[in-house]
């Protein structure tokens, strides 16, 4: 397995450190998320829960376009021989559909914090100035997406885990293990 | 036929006296000459203002008999703006004021009771929340005549002061103790219809 180049039994090491890091990444940002927005007014996480959601999407949003143009331009494994057509293309749509809410997820968070021209902050190191506003009601349509995208992108995540296992467990195949381990040589 | 002709001139004449001192006025939303404001308390420490910037109104005005005035405005709750996104978008929420449920906020004024010269008790209900409760909004006239452009204008300024409370809206369990209270403050320029 090399770092940067992936093969047919395997990811790349920076394809595996980038795919879990998001996992677990997408994963603290929905519960950070579905838990701040609960938080009372006087709670001392009131206003550093949302800073540290707002900074962790930014930082996510930033590797995944790094993620997405790695993705782009260097090889990847393709689908497994013993992958049936209608399942390459169901993970094909899985993968892509992934990665589209995702980037919802990024400008329609984005646009809540920004849409009356304030910036957002990344860990109090410097600020992402607003380009859109004037728009009547932005925070709050981009406020429903966020939350309708975010439950989407929670659900294929879980379906593309139960797949993977599916994939392990069922069909015994490589689709997992070449996620996880260095893969057949 | 005769004595019905003048009867129809002297009803209509009747009916052009009473135009004359009470007139319904549109309140000039698209001049912007008209403010529905409200300020609270944050924290106790200091005060917050936001405004709606989407609302229609009407008033009557008579300066003969001022116990005819009236009014009635309808706010777009949706229009809050407190120059800050993400708290627009929490006040907007269910948390609050629950827009989307209850997308309008009207007042009708029942009463017009004057307590000075320019100055009145004007009461009447707010639909706020989708709870109606009467009100009664301190006003003081401001000034009314014709204006450079042809037409004829009157304000007022009402301020209150309402317990969002009573409305269904939990302000001291959202926001503690300071904020129970709200002030509002209609400013309001007419122009009259014609």
């Amino acid at each position: 397995m090399s770092f940067w180049r992936s093969n047919e039994h395997s990811y790349s090491g920076l394809a595996k450190l980038l795919h879990w890091l998001s996992a677990l990444t997408v994963v603290g940002l929905f519960f950070l998320g579905l838990w701040m927005v609960d938080l009372t007014y006087y709670d001392e996480w009131y206003r550093t829960a949302p800073d540290l959601h707002r900074s962790i999407g930014l930082a996510l949003a930033m590797t995944t376009i790094l993620r997405i143009l790695y993705r782009l331009t260097v090889s990847y494994p393709g689908p497994l021989a013993s992958h049936p057509r209608l399942v390459v293309l169901a993970s094909k749509v899985m993968h892509v559909a992934i990665y589209c809410l995702l980037l919802v997820m990024f400008v329609s968070g984005y646009l809540i914090t920004t849409a009356k021209g304030d910036p957002i902050g990344f860990f109090g190191l410097f600020e992402i100035p607003s380009v859109v506003s004037g728009i009547d009601n932005l925070e709050d349509k981009a406020g429903d997406v966020h939350e309708v995208a975010a439950f989407t992108l929670i659900g294929l995540a879980v379906l593309h885990a139960l797949a993977a296992l599916k994939h392990h467990l069922f069909d015994r195949d490589d689709t997992l293990r070449r996620m996880i381990t260095r893969g057949k040589l | 036929m005769k004595k019905l002709i003048a009867s129809v001139v002297a009803a209509s004449v009747l009916g052009m006296a009473a135009q004359v001192q009470a007139a319904d006025y549109v309140v000039d939303k698209k001049g912007a000459h008209a403010f529905v404001q409200f300020r609270v308390k944050h924290l106790g420490y200091s005060w917050l203002y936001g405004r709606f910037n989407d609302f229609d109104g009407e008033f009557t005005f008579d300066e003969k008999d001022p116990s005819k005035n009236k009014i009635s405005v309808t706010v777009n709750t949706e229009s809050l703006d407190s120059n800050h996104a993400e708290r627009d978008k929490h006040l907007r929420s269910n948390d609050f004021l629950n827009t989307k449920k209850f997308p309008k906020a009207t007042f009708v004024s029942t009463a017009y009771t004057a307590t000075g010269d320019k100055t009145a008790d004007l009461t009447g209900n707010l639909t706020l929340h989708g709870v109606t409760k009467p009100i009664t909004i301190a006003v003081e006239h401001i000034g009314a005549g014709k204006d450079p452009w042809g037409g004829e204008r009157a304000g007022f300024e009402g301020r209150a002061t309402i317990k969002p409370a009573d409305f269904g809206i939990p302000m001291v369990e959202k926001l503690g103790p300071a904020s129970e209270e709200v002030e509002l403050f209609l400013t309001v320029e007419g122009v009259k219809k014609k």
